[in-house]
């Protein structure tokens, strides 16, 4: 297999030079040194090849051995992925547990995919059928959610089935088709690999529709994303980041959620795990864990294979989209994954731009933002992946490289606000800096669920709230007794919107997810709450009567008051509002 | 082993700073410890930072005066650094690189540990449960501590957070389990170490603390293994002597200096203000040493103490920690300034673990949304503060005079307590009540009405 390439002739922590023959390719894998650790060929020039290590190079010495079978670094795409968690270069996490014990250690050499596990096969194709790459030749149920789509590999030539397994339990190295492409016989299994930095090809790319559900108000109802997305979530540290990514990761209505940990904290990794064994989806009443496929790179884990994190994540996410699935794939955080690109630069000694950042951060946050999106595939299937990533900008400063490249490539931005976070209103995302260009691709979907009225609601309340903010600064200056009641009246609306509606508390059993259509309720309800107050100022009553009015209190606390069960009886009471505000006219 | 790690050289190419670098030499690996003596047999230690075809870079811990390119031999001794550790390093004091400074003999050790420790599986990590009664009401109810949290202080100079640590380690002394404290000083005087001394000795909990000084006016790359040499210590009490082990590091603001300086005479490119690029990763190595692990009796939380240059909360050091620590506890200068202690300014401050460890079953039922109704008013509180530093006090609605007051009872009620006084959470709580019934019951919208009505004070 593996062949001696070369020598080592220097060391600088993660990166290490090697004198070797010139026929290495870019991308290469090389194992490094007697214990065989594995890195990628990320520079050539003339004899010498510059190669990225994923693990830590401690006692490596100049003159080491460096072996490579000149293929790329591949991930192994197949049934087994589903609930498994990996770290940033695809090697399962618990068998290196079970193996190695509780700290992981160097060169280790484990098969993705569990070998001897058995899959219950269910051809899809029969004997001669032809077929392209792409096409779905079988089925396997990964999970009681997931029937994971047994594909020839897109890169595999077109051609005819020359055999195919009958219905059974096969594990994964078996071969379960035969195809004849004319040049030749290749075995297929229920994987393949795939260059872990590698785009997977579709057929075209088509518009999203749809919205991604996300259960949480301030998202589905004012910055919607949708279905084949791109968001970026920026935040200063305590800003709630995290929570609004898990919050997503459990939620959000994709079929496949791919969770990237990139160098952030081991015990939220510990977290997701333990919570996604136990929370139940809503919508299918599974557990959430037959959905998600989690990557675990942690900030002390190594630095290199933090950087190939994002790639082993969003490729996972295509080969499941390549299946016909909607995909979202949470990155936590880009930043650090930027910030890992910074370091192996400097390490090879490239010259820095800003903040010492390489030259290239912009073409590859572009690279991998494109790779999202709602497309047709290979096989003709619909499929979709959405990124929600993370950015953490050192200060809280937006104008920083990376979250300011990001920007360019997203097309919606929740900005998360550390006023917001530091009076514990979560999810801190700020009505006034954050933004949706989807609105616009989803406006179908929302209109046939609530008769049309939902677009009128958003920008009502978003003018709303940019005239609060203005008035804020008045109020600032002068007191708010001077203003009008009409202006007043903003003010307690936005209140109101603010403490009923935006704020949600991810850790109340009834507030943590709210469907569309509660939301879309309490939505009315504001509104009708507004209208109909300004009709009773004009008639002289005044705001305080409103405030402590009963139907207020009942509005404040709708969102915990109606559990999903009830919301023929919040319909009710929406109904009501405005017959109960009636009533405070004398 | 390998003949070549008996091999001897003499001869420097180059000194620069705590830096040297040595050619015509063969096998050094990299991140391996190099054992220098010199002419008259005393020995320092290095590091390699770089190696290549016949040459390597070395760190000299314990700096380089003294040296010159001829007088030292040098040994590389084919293995990362590393620390003798012990369950007798209990009530000991070393140096920053783990030689005994007490006049005590040397421990004899009863493993060999590698002080750069690995990275903790994220499969085996248990999630920190059980939380650590501080005494302190702005920690307890506000921004709980649970055991395996990394939780650091961010301080400015002049401000008491070692008083805060210190009470803090004698408050928060667990009941019936084995306890420990190892304590980490890089860069801090004499003063600050003769400080936690006294108290740990007043406490009567001298004998469970291992402590590792780096003092002020030893070499700064020193710093740079205390840490480590401590976490290694904290690991080995935590994970093979089922202890719970609280960690205190002072200062890390010191730690990121010699970082800077260790980075900067390397020439390399510096990200913000001249700190490396690496430092993130660098601070994570320390920091997510914390935690517990599955089926292990043990845990280590950790309390870094950091000061801010210029009280700023955005500079690189408080910022990356931030990012890397599970929420953090910030000391302002306005509260101290007015005579509050501790004067931990509840806003900014955040316990990312305490929403999975308070409650019904944990702590108490009403804790949730009693500390989210404070945080809450407490905020509006310094809104309105601020309108009526414009507008005049007189202009403000009855409802905002009760928010002031609330305010000020918080601040001078709740957050100010004694450095001796030990509040129980149950009184803390109790406090908080007494304390958010200042307001009318319709402010509380983050309360449920069921708690409301069992709790609220009704003082109207």
């Amino acid at each position: 297999m593996a062949e001696l390439i070369g020598k080592i002739i220097r060391v600088n922590g993660p990166v290490v030079q090697i004198r070797c023959q010139s026929n290495l390719k870019m991308l290469d894998m090389v194992e490094v040194g007697d214990e065989k650790l594995v890195g990628e060929i990320v520079r050539l020039k003339e004899n010498i090849a510059y190669a990225q290590v994923y693990e830590d190079t401690t006692s490596l010495k100049a003159g080491d051995p460096v072996y490579s079978d000149r293929m790329p670094l591949s991930l192994e795409l197949g049934p087994g992925l589903i609930g498994n968690i990996f770290d940033g270069i695809q090697r399962p996490l618990e068998i290196i547990r079970k193996q190695e014990g509780d700290f992981i250690s160097r060169g280790l050499h484990v098969s993705t995919l569990e070998r001897e596990k058995k899959w219950h096969f269910i051809p899809l194709k029969k004997q001669d059928e032809k077929v392209q790459p792409g096409d779905i030749i079988g089925e396997v149920e990964e999970t009681s959610l997931i029937k994971h789509k047994i594909m020839i590999a897109p890169d595999a030539g077109e051609g005819i089935l020359s055999y195919i397994a009958d219905e059974g339990d096969y594990s994964v190295d078996e071969t379960i088709a035969e195809l004849d492409t004319g040049k030749g016989k290749y075995d297929v299994k229920m994987y393949h690999k795939w260059a872990v930095r590698k785009q997977r090809p579709y057929r075209n790319r088509i518009p999203p529709q749809q919205p991604l559900i996300t259960g949480q108000r301030v998202i589905d109802a004012l910055f919607p994303v949708a279905k084949g997305g791109c968001v970026a979530v920026p935040g200063g540290f305590g800003t709630g980041k995290t929570v609004v990514q898990h919050q997503l990761a459990k939620w959000s209505d994709a079929d496949v959620v791919v969770f990237v940990g990139c160098g952030e904290r081991g015990n939220e990794m510990t977290d997701v795990l333990t919570n996604f064994t136990k929370l139940v989806d809503p919508r299918t009443g599974k557990l959430l864990l037959e959905r998600t496929v989690f990557i675990a790179n942690t900030s002390n884990m190594p630095v290199a294979a933090r950087e190939a994190s994002i790639y082993t994540g969003i490729t996972i996410a295509e080969y499941f989209r390549d299946m016909g699935y909607d995909v979202a794939l949470m990155a936590d955080s880009t930043s650090r994954w930027a910030e890992a690109l910074r370091e192996l630069s400097g390490r090879m000694e490239e010259i820095p731009l800003e903040e010492g950042f390489p030259a290239y951060l912009p073409a590859r946050l572009a690279e991998f933002y494109e790779r999202a999106g709602r497309v047709i595939c290979l096989n003709g299937q619909t499929g979709s992946i959405t990124v929600i990533a993370s950015v953490s900008p050192p200060g809280g400063d937006f104008t920083e490289p990376v979250t300011s490249h990001t920007k360019r490539f997203i097309r919606c931005f929740w900005a998360l606000d550390r006023d917001l976070a530091y009076s514990r209103h979560y999810p801190a995302i700020s009505w006034i800096d954050s933004y949706s260009e989807y609105v616009d691709d989803i406006k179908n979907w929302w209109d046939t669920h609530t008769d049309g009225k939902w677009l009128g609601h958003r920008s009502m309340i978003l003018d709303l709230l940019q005239k609060e903010q203005r008035l804020q600064q008045i109020v600032k200056l002068i007191g708010a007794d001077v203003l009008p009641n009409t202006q007043k009246l903003i003010l307690e609306t936005c209140l109101l919107f603010k403490n009923a509606f935006l704020q949600q508390s991810a850790f109340d059993d009834t507030d943590t997810y709210c469907s569309a259509r509660k939301q879309f309720l309490m939505f009315d309800a504001i509104i009708k709450f507004h209208n109909k107050s300004e009709e009773l100022i004009k008639e002289g009553v005044e705001i305080p009567e409103i405030r402590e009015s009963q139907v207020y209190q009942e509005i404040v606390r709708m969102k915990t008051k109606y559990t999903e069960k009830q919301l023929n009886e919040l319909e009710k009471f929406v109904d009501s509002i405005e017959e109960q505000l009636e009533q405070l006219k004398k | 082993m390998n003949m070549h790690n008996l091999r001897q050289y003499t001869e420097l190419e180059e000194i620069a700073g705590q830096l040297f670098v040595i050619k015509n030499i063969h096998n050094a690996g990299y991140n391996e410890l190099v054992e220098i003596t010199e002419e008259n047999g005393t020995v320092r230690i290095g590091v390699t930072l770089e190696v290549g075809e016949g040459y390597a870079v070395v760190q000299v811990l314990g700096g380089t005066t003294g040296l010159s390119l001829k007088n030292c031999k040098i040994r590389f001794k084919g293995k990362p650094l590393e620390i003798g550790v012990s369950s007798d390093m209990l009530g000991r004091i070393f140096d920053g690189l783990g030689n005994p400074i007490d006049g005590m003999p040397k421990v004899v050790p009863e493993e060999i540990m590698n002080v750069n420790g690995t990275a903790m599986n994220p499969t085996a990590r248990a999630y920190p449960e059980n939380i650590i009664e501080t005494g302190i009401s702005t920690i307890d109810v506000m921004n709980t501590l649970v055991r395996g949290q990394k939780l650091p202080f961010f301080s400015g100079s002049g401000l008491p957070h070692d008083m805060i640590a210190a009470q803090i380690v004698r408050q928060a002394r667990v009941k019936e389990e084995e306890f420990c404290i190892v304590f980490a000083g890089m860069g801090i005087k004499y003063d600050t170490a003769r400080f936690f001394i006294k108290s740990f000795e007043e406490t009567g909990v001298l004998d469970n603390v291992i402590m590792f000084l780096s003092l002020a006016d030893s070499p700064s790359l020193t710093r740079l293994m205390t840490p480590r040499f401590a976490l290694t210590a904290a690991e080995f009490l935590a994970f093979r002597k089922d202890m719970h082990v609280l960690v205190v590091l002072t200062d890390m603001s010191n730690y990121c200096e010699a970082l800077r300086e260790l980075s900067t005479m390397r020439g390399e490119i510096p990200a913000r203000k001249g700190y490396p690029g690496y430092l993130y990763s660098d601070l994570a190595s320390i920091y997510e040493r914390a935690g517990r692990i599955k089926d292990k009796k043990g845990s280590i939380t950790q309390i870094p103490i950091l000061t801010m240059p210029n009280d700023d909360i955005t500079h690189p050091v408080p910022d990356l920690t931030g990012y890397i620590t599970e929420g953090q506890i910030v000391v302002d200068r306005e509260l101290h300034a007015r005579g509050i202690y501790p004067p931990i300014s509840v806003l900014p401050s955040l316990s990312r673990l305490m929403k999975d460890n308070i409650g019904k079953g944990k702590t108490r039922e009403d804790h949730p949304g009693l500390a989210s109704q404070l945080f809450a008013s407490y905020a509006r509180t310094r809104d309105i503060k601020s309108i009526a530093s414009i507008i005049g006090e007189e202009e403000l609605s009855d409802l905002d005079h009760l928010y002031l007051k609330f305010g000020e009872e918080f601040e001078t009620k709740f957050v100010n307590q004694g450095y001796n006084e030990r509040r129980t959470l149950e009184e803390s709580l109790e406090l908080g009540w007494d304390i958010i019934s200042i307001l009318p019951e319709e402010e509380l919208i983050r309360i449920s009405q069921q708690q409301i009505k069992q709790r609220y004070r009704y003082k109207k």
